[in-house]
């Protein structure tokens, strides 16, 4: 459990960061947190070349806020999110999801971007993005161009990301007053990555669900929004009659893998569960 | 003194980070050996290609089986000569039969060059299919042998007859998965051959020293007494810490070869892969019952899956588990038959109450099940089959661990009675029945059980005190963080009248004290802890004799408190420890007629074990829709004896229950078809952490002392674990209303669901049912 060799290289600026991404090419990685990144290599699992470490780079933590957005730099630490100040229901999603994000030390070191970058397709942050259809901000030696998150997640541990390329922002479109949201998962242990991990976001008007935001985690190979269950939402009184459609409905439209910690019907289960759950559950 | 929750006397070093664990130890010149671990379950090792490894900076050397002229590893107890033949090799020769068994040695000048290094070593190994259930029909091993090293059969009484004349029986089938002890600190081993001295010193060891002397200066071939095991500060043991692995021979056998120092220390993901797992027992039980519910005979045929060889435990995880499983209850006829099956996993040994959490688990699950067919309460068919108080001691005649079963104090039903009363039960079952009919999936569950302790045949301690007065107490047993060293200075304080902070304990090194077992089975309070008394009543005495001559007085006269001697009734004449030693020079001892120095030797024997008892309750939650256990409340009463320490008694069983609980519900080392473990990271094998855990409220009796030590003590160290499967099993079902659901353990919180399902589908199809 020690790492195979590799070499250092810290950066002072984005543009340094990205001027080694280019020299050094696939066989580098980007060091953020390191909570993930350093245990697969001290298991040998990922053997990268050089890590970039862009930790010193103050510039990418920290949350810009802007009339219609927020833009959440790379670098903000789970921390910094779960005890965010952003008002209404994007804030109330980005703290409850920073809450179940691994533990204290972890959320204390662990970056947003590098959750993001990581793409564990029951992260938090990955499932957020995808739940909001974030934009991710992505920098090289080219230039600076966007990718949407529906783009963004391509498969397990793998992103749209070329290997000279940095992410340096994510950008999330804030939820106005209407919005209901919850974060609802299910580990075999507090901290655990989740078995499986439901987002929702509802826009309620009178009663009335308008547009219907379900994002599923550890379903699948990437996070993904249930258009079964957002279909059967969209125009619905917001009651037990419609959730239960769609918490069924979003059971029945996932083929969910199987390891040891559950089977692909038990992940269907809890995807109808946890999901009917979140919706009981949705508050501003 | 004894019986006072006196603080941790060995926590300073600890607190203050100056703790010295196998790790912090170095010697200038020290090579780092890395183990090449065989990928694959199970295959002929056609080749070892050492040579990439060699051309890399700061290697050493590579060294694989053909290189050793080393026998395999051997046993340290209940050795049947049968499972001779599947003791482990040192290194694979010829198959592999696990993944992660060590197939060769890597030597660098740096730890990570040499795991850069052991990356490149070729291993040519032709796969073979693997065996991976204890269940099949027994396999070849090799030529002369089939994979059943050992068939267990024991029992007494007229099995056949009992059944033949029951109303009832009773029968089920019961699993417990495989898991076992994880200790914070991995294992590490630093070995330290001087060419010419001839001596080998081994840092790093723990639990066992001077019986691992025994066996690394036997594979050795040196004389026991030129090899120095030292115990530093141990991380944890509970069972798998300490016993002597290939590692622990390599290291030495690298060092002896190079005339170097060699150091390795484990990584958690070589932990999860290379030391001893444990349980993973099926047990097929049934009972013969009368009317009344009195069990007239068990049978029990088990299936143990030992892994891909019997390490230094030999046959004492399933003999254990045949002798004690009748357990509490007096089942005047019993028949068992345990099958010790290997398989292509890692080697399996003891953990934390071997063969008893497994034991426990079948019988308790049984009496619920007898409970269950008779349509009465469990504790009321556990109340009609204790042994009773004036059965005492009570004979089975069979045999534990080498020694006659013979329980020798215990009152259960009047442990049951004060736990009762203590925990409240009635109104905590009353407050759990009114949530059930609001719909929660509550419940508790209990099981009850008996340990064995104290396990012989020796213990020595030498006690001496300096010229100013500091007690040094010397004793081969292992400490590894139960609090040993605490439990020991209080029984010497108490009998010298001194202060705990002159004392101090030295334990595990076997240059400073002839003999000794070690740490393990409970045992260390009983037999260390009596031989400490032992040891402080002599040198009680020889302090009299020498101050008898100073104050010119008859012993007789004298008494020893504060740390000084007086003549009775005259406080003024008081000489201290400290003078009396300074005093006992060789010439002036010699004069007086005295052995020289202020020291004596304490030896406690025996050939019983010594037997304390206990009832475990859990109360559980169900989460209907997740099928998520989430253990509420844990509740232990349990009866040491006499309890040196509360504290620590409490402290054991708390943390006892936390691997009791782990075991139930999280820890689980599962195999995919192929034979690949799929638990070897933190990720996967899951511990119970201060989340999952519930607050533990304990009980401690001391209603039947030992009568087999001058204490009356019995041990504290596995109490916390025995029943927690059993008792966690009972409260799922009475949670989600079905008798008998859990027949396996861990409880997978999708074989919860899968039980609360059925739960439902009962309870719509007979409406109004229960």
């Amino acid at each position: 459990m020690k790492p195979a060799p590799f070499d250092y290289i810290p950066a002072a600026s984005v543009a340094e960061a990205v001027a080694a991404l280019a020299e050094l090419g696939d066989g580098s990685k980007v060091l953020a947190g390191g909570q993930s990144l350093l245990p697969m290599m001290n298991f040998r699992l990922a053997r990268p070349d050089a890590l970039v470490d862009i930790g010193g780079l103050g510039e990418l933590r920290g949350v810009q806020a802007r009339e219609r957005f927020i833009e959440v730099g790379a670098l903000t630490r789970h921390l910094d999110l779960e005890r965010t100040g952003v008002p209404g229901p994007l804030g109330s999603l980005l703290r409850s999801a920073g809450a179940q994000v691994g533990h204290l030390p972890i959320r204390t070191r662990g970056t947003f971007g590098g959750s993001v970058a990581h793409a564990d397709p029951a992260s938090e942050w990955c499932v957020l993005a995808a739940l909001l259809d974030a934009t991710m901000t992505v920098t090289s030696l080219a230039g600076t161009r966007t990718v949407a998150a529906a783009d963004f997640f391509t498969t397990i541990f793998t992103t749209a990301l070329e290997p000279d390329e940095l992410l340096t922002a994510v950008t999330l479109p804030r939820l106005d007053e209407s919005y209901r949201v919850a974060v609802v998962e299910f580990a075999r242990r507090a901290g655990d990555f989740a078995i499986v991990a439901v987002m929702v976001a509802c826009s309620v008007r009178n009663g009335v669900i308008g547009d219907a935001r379900v994002c599923l985690g550890g379903v699948a190979d990437r996070p993904v929004r249930s258009l079964a269950a957002e279909s059967l939402l969209a125009g619905q009184p917001a009651g037990a009659a419609a959730f239960r459609a769609a918490a069924d409905a979003a059971a029945a439209a996932v083929s969910p893998p199987a390891d040891i910690h559950g089977s692909a019907g038990y992940r269907r289960d809890l995807v109808s569960v946890l999901l009917r759950r979140a919706l009981e559950r949705m508050a501003p | 003194m004894i019986g006072k929750p006196l603080r941790r006397v060995e926590d300073l070093p600890l607190l203050l980070g100056t703790g010295r664990f196998a790790a912090d130890i170095s010697l200038p010149g020290q090579a780092h050996l890395r183990v090449v671990r065989s990928p694959v379950p199970h295959g002929m090792l056609r080749g070892v290609d050492g040579r990439k490894a060699l051309s890399m900076p700061g290697v050493i050397g590579v060294w694989s089986a053909a290189d050793l002229d080393l026998g395999p590893i051997g046993f340290r107890m209940v050795a049947f000569p049968g499972m001779l033949p599947y003791r482990q090799p040192v290194l694979a020769a010829e198959r592999v039969r696990y993944v992660g068994e060590p197939v060769a040695i890597v030597l660098a000048d740096d730890p990570y060059r040499a795991e850069d290094a052991a990356d490149l070593v070729e291993l040519d190994i032709e796969s073979l299919p693997p065996v991976l259930d204890q269940l099949q029909e027994p396999a070849q091993f090799d030529d002369q042998n089939d994979t059943e090293a050992l068939l267990h059969e024991d029992g007494y009484g007229d099995v056949g007859a009992a059944f033949a004349a029951a109303p009832h029986v009773v029968e089920l089938t019961v699993t417990v998965g495989r898991h076992t002890g994880v200790p914070l600190e991995c294992r590490g081993a630093l070995a330290d051959y001087r060419p010419g001295a001839g001596t080998l010193d081994f840092y790093g060891a723990a639990k066992v020293p001077h019986q691992n002397r025994l066996l690394l200066a036997g594979l050795l071939g040196l004389p026991p007494q030129l090899v120095v095991l030292r115990e530093a500060h141990v991380g944890g043991g509970f069972g798998v810490r300490g016993e002597v692995y290939p590692e622990d021979v390599l290291v030495c056998w690298a060092s002896r070869l190079l005339g170097r120092p060699v150091k390795w220390i484990e990584d958690r993901n070589e932990h999860l892969l290379a030391a001893n797992h444990s349980r993973d027992q099926v047990h097929r039980i049934r009972a013969a019952v009368l009317a009344d519910g009195y069990i007239t005979a068990i049978d029990d045929e088990f299936w143990l899956d030992q892994g891909a060889y019997v390490r230094t435990h030999a046959a004492a995880v399933p003999t254990l588990t045949a002798s004690m499983l009748p357990g509490p209850y007096q089942i005047p006829a019993y028949r068992v038959r345990g099958h010790v099956r290997l398989t292509n996993k890692t080697p399996a040994g003891t953990y934390r109450a071997p063969g008893r959490y497994e034991g426990t688990f079948a019988r308790e699950r049984l009496i619920d099940a007898v409970a269950s067919s008779l349509g009465k309460p469990a504790m009321e068919i556990r109340l009609s089959n204790f042994i009773s108080p004036d059965q005492m001691p009570y004979a089975r005649p069979m045999s534990a661990l080498g020694t006659d079963l013979e329980y020798d104090s215990g009152d259960y039903a009047l442990l049951v009675g004060k736990a009762q009363a203590r925990f409240g039960l009635a109104e905590l079952e009353h407050g759990l029945a009114a949530r059930r009919a609001l719909g929660e999936a509550v419940g508790m569950g209990c099981a009850f059980f008996v340990e064995k302790s104290g396990l012989g045949p020796y213990e020595a301690v030498r006690i001496s005190v300096d010229q100013s007065g500091h007690i040094d107490i010397i004793t081969g047993a292992g400490s590894m963080g139960q609090g040993f060293e605490t439990v020991i200075t209080q029984i010497c304080a108490q009998e010298l009248g001194v202060r705990p902070e002159t004392i101090r304990v030295l334990h595990g090194q076997t240059d400073q004290i002839e003999h000794a077992m070690g740490a393990f089975a409970s045992r260390l309070t009983v037999m260390a802890g009596s031989a400490t008394l032992i040891a402080a009543q002599a040198l009680r005495e020889k302090a009299l004799a020498a101050a008898a001559r100073m104050l010119e007085a008859s012993p007789r006269d004298l008494e020893l408190s504060d740390g000084a001697v007086r003549v009775a009734g005259d406080p003024d004449t008081g000489i201290s420890l400290a003078q009396i030693s300074e005093a006992l020079r060789p010439d002036q001892a010699a004069r007086w007629g005295l052995e020289p120095s202020l020291t004596a030797d304490g030896w406690h024997t025996t050939d019983h074990m010594c037997y304390p008892y206990g009832l475990h309750i859990a109360v559980v939650r169900v989460d209907a829709g997740t099928g998520q256990v989430i253990a509420e409340r844990l509740l232990v009463a349990y009866d040491v004896g006499r309890a040196v320490n509360p504290m620590l008694v409490e402290g054991q069983i708390v943390g006892g229950a936390a691997q009791g609980l782990g075991g139930a519900l999280l820890e689980e080392f599962r195999y995919d078809d192929a034979g690949h473990p799929q638990c070897t990271t933190f990720m996967d094998y899951l511990l119970p952490t201060r989340a999952e855990m519930p607050p533990v409220d304990v009980l401690i009796t001391e209603d039947a002392p030992s009568p087999r030590n001058p204490l009356g003590v019995k041990g504290a160290g596995e109490g916390g674990t025995t029943a927690m499967g059993a008792a966690i099993a009972a409260a799922i079902d009475a949670a989600l209303g079905v008798p008998l659901g859990v027949k396996e353990l861990p409880v997978h919180p999708e074989a919860a669901l899968r039980l609360a399902k059925a739960a439902r589908r009962e309870s719509t199809s007979e409406p109004g049912g229960a």
